[in-house]
């Protein structure tokens, strides 16, 4: 290794003087930042990816029933829930989004602990970023099902529909484009997390640009790690959207939806839900 | 039998009480197409959500066959419901599915085969003239045959009745038509009971065979439309059928009469035997004839002469007419 270092640090000088290079610390952070990129740049934006995957799952598992259950059991739904259990529901919701997401991590790794066995690491991370994203992931498919048409739930209800079937039936299909962009969303806003889960042990890229890149003064790991989840973002962001536009029967001109819902996207930096 | 019993719906708002309806009663003969027409905000869309309970009345019955829908379990409801049809005018169909599949759903809730389910589905394409469109979306459809498509959906559950809320007033008056045609031959060919909720007297005219007024949430009138056309009784009903209003604010305020020809006599040369037969000239203030049903039915307005022995001649002449009937007018301002 040492010898290693010393050849890229031989090889460095020699370009330094042969090119008459004016910033010389550029070159010898290329030698040295380029190789441990080429070794751990894969596997960190496998650990993002995977992370960000199975957190977005679970968080869309227990944020769906809770957005449906916001919508149908409103006093206007088709299956109207005590009001009180409503408030409760609502004030939950709204607390735990309230919480500031770095601190709702430090409170509930331990409970990684319990859920994991571990408190530190990828899959450790999973357990917050799921917690925090829940919430968002229930009032996102909120407003996807309150924008769908009443007349169409009049007219299932006229047919004489039961309410489960009305959820199953017409309004979880009617809403899945819109749902597919929420959810979309949402994912983008998990990888934002996920980096930010970086801080405190868990892995991926942000781990790589905070820990590498921001603490041990590594620019060019810090710059490669933030184009690489600025790429994630994109190509995400396109397969959904391409689905939700692909799935949607109500399109029957593909490219003007397609503009109109890319005005729609939601881009902000990450973290910011 | 669809009765309605002195139905009320009051929806609280935020200014108070809104009466939506009030003390509505109306009976609907098996194999009818009742209109129910009014004014917008009369209360018309409340009343059909009545028959089905989407909206549930405040006070009152609703009786279909004798049973009352108000008293049933959430159970019973869902399963009479799956025998009473309704069309909007929003189509309201479900835009991520096929037409074939829209069709299908009626019968997909209620449990039955698939492909049983499918073939009566290509079935009911035919009836409403669509055999080409079971894989196309709602989406690629004009209004007209979105419409046509709802009401295919609404005849896959074997429906007694089919409600009609304002089915036609999306569309433009050549569609409209055809959809009244369709729907007027549905009634006949399978004996549905159809109530039909509008705003435009034209469609009762199309294809009702009795109508009830309603303004201000409460029934004016009722009767056949023959009846109702040709003599309204109502102050809504004459804003209704003559739409227009019959300018009388110009005219002297002498006895105004109103007089009906129903139908066979109104092409008579009425006024003209009057002037010879009595020697009374009357003004004639407004006219109008409407075909209903293949009848000829006409109303005048008449101002009668100022003198009283002469009015007095005249309306007793009129009486004496054959197919004719004669009111007077007292509230002709305009």
């Amino acid at each position: 290794m040492a010898e290693e270092l010393t050849m890229a640090e031989q090889a460095a000088e020699w370009i330094i003087s042969f090119f008459n290079v004016t910033d010389p610390k550029l070159v010898k952070d290329i030698f040295e930042q380029v190789p441990y990129l080429l070794n751990n740049l894969a596997f960190a934006a496998w650990e993002t990816i995977y992370s960000t995957v199975l957190a977005t799952l679970f968080a869309c598992l227990i944020g769906l029933p809770l957005g449906v259950l916001l919508v149908v059991g409103a006093a206007d739904g088709v299956r109207p829930l005590p009001s009180p259990l409503m408030k409760v529901l609502n004030v939950v919701i709204n607390l735990l989004r309230s919480v500031p997401f770095l601190i709702l991590m430090v409170v509930v790794f331990p409970l990684a602990r319990v859920i994991v066995g571990t408190s530190i690491g990828t899959n450790a991370s999973i357990v917050p970023l799921t917690i925090a994203a829940f919430p968002f992931v229930a009032r996102l498919v909120e407003g996807s099902l309150r924008e769908m048409d009443r007349g169409t739930v009049e007219a299932a209800q006229a047919m004489g529909c039961t309410p489960f079937q009305i959820i199953w039936k017409v309004i979880l299909p009617e809403s899945l484009p819109s749902l597919l962009t929420g959810f979309t969303t949402a994912f983008i806003t998990i990888l934002g997390y996920g980096a930010m889960s970086g801080a405190i042990g868990g892995g991926g890229l942000g781990n790589m640009a905070l820990n590498r890149g921001h603490t041990r003064g590594m620019r060019i790991v810090l710059y490669v790690a933030v184009i690489a989840l600025v790429l994630l973002v994109q190509a995400f962001q396109s397969i959904g959207t391409h689905f939700a536009t692909r799935l949607d029967k109500r399109v029957t001109n593909r490219k003007a939806r397609k503009s109109a819902q890319k005005a729609k996207r939601t881009f902000g930096p990450p973290g910011a839900m | 039998m669809i009765e309605l019993k002195n139905l009320s719906k009051v929806f609280p708002t935020a200014e108070g009480e809104l009466h939506a309806l009030t003390d509505v009663s109306l009976t609907i003969g098996d194999g009818e197409v009742y209109g129910i027409v009014g004014m917008s905000g009369a209360g018309k869309s409340t009343l059909v959500r009545c028959i089905n309970l989407l909206e549930r009345p405040t006070a009152g019955q609703v009786l279909i066959d004798g049973a009352d829908l108000c008293a049933m379990n959430q159970k019973q409801l869902i399963a009479r419901r799956r025998s009473i049809s309704m069309i909007f005018q929003q189509f309201n169909l479900l835009m991520q599915r096929t037409c074939l599949a829209n069709i299908c759903f009626p019968m997909e809730i209620a449990g039955r085969k698939k492909e049983d389910a499918q073939r009566r589905a290509r079935e009911l394409l035919e009836v409403v003239g669509l055999p080409d469109k079971a894989e196309a979306y709602p989406a690629q459809l004009s209004g007209g045959q979105k419409q046509r498509i709802a009401i295919a959906r609404a005849l896959a559950s074997d429906p007694e009745i089919l409600l009609c809320d304002e089915a036609t007033s999306a569309l433009d008056p050549k569609t409209t038509r055809d959809i009244l045609h369709l729907v007027k031959d549905i009634n006949r060919r399978l004996g549905i009971t159809v109530v039909v909720i509008t705003h435009e007297m034209a469609v009762v005219e199309e294809i009702c065979t009795h109508v009830a007024i309603l303004d201000h949430g409460r029934v004016m009138e009722t009767g056949s439309v023959e009846q109702v056309f040709s003599n309204p009784q109502s102050e809504a009903g004459r804003r209704l059928v003559y739409p227009d209003g019959v300018r009388i604010d110009r005219l002297p305020a002498a006895n105004v009469v109103r007089i009906a020809f129903n139908g066979g006599s109104s092409y008579e040369p009425l006024i003209a035997s009057l002037a010879i037969d009595c020697g009374v000239k009357v003004n004639i203030l407004g006219a109008d004839t409407r075909n209903v049903n293949g009848q000829a039915f006409g109303t005048m307005l008449l101002g009668l002469p100022e003198d009283p022995a002469e009015a007095a001649k005249a309306a007793a002449y009129i009486k004496n007419q054959p197919n004719v009937t004669m009111e007077e007018v007292r509230d002709y301002h305009g």
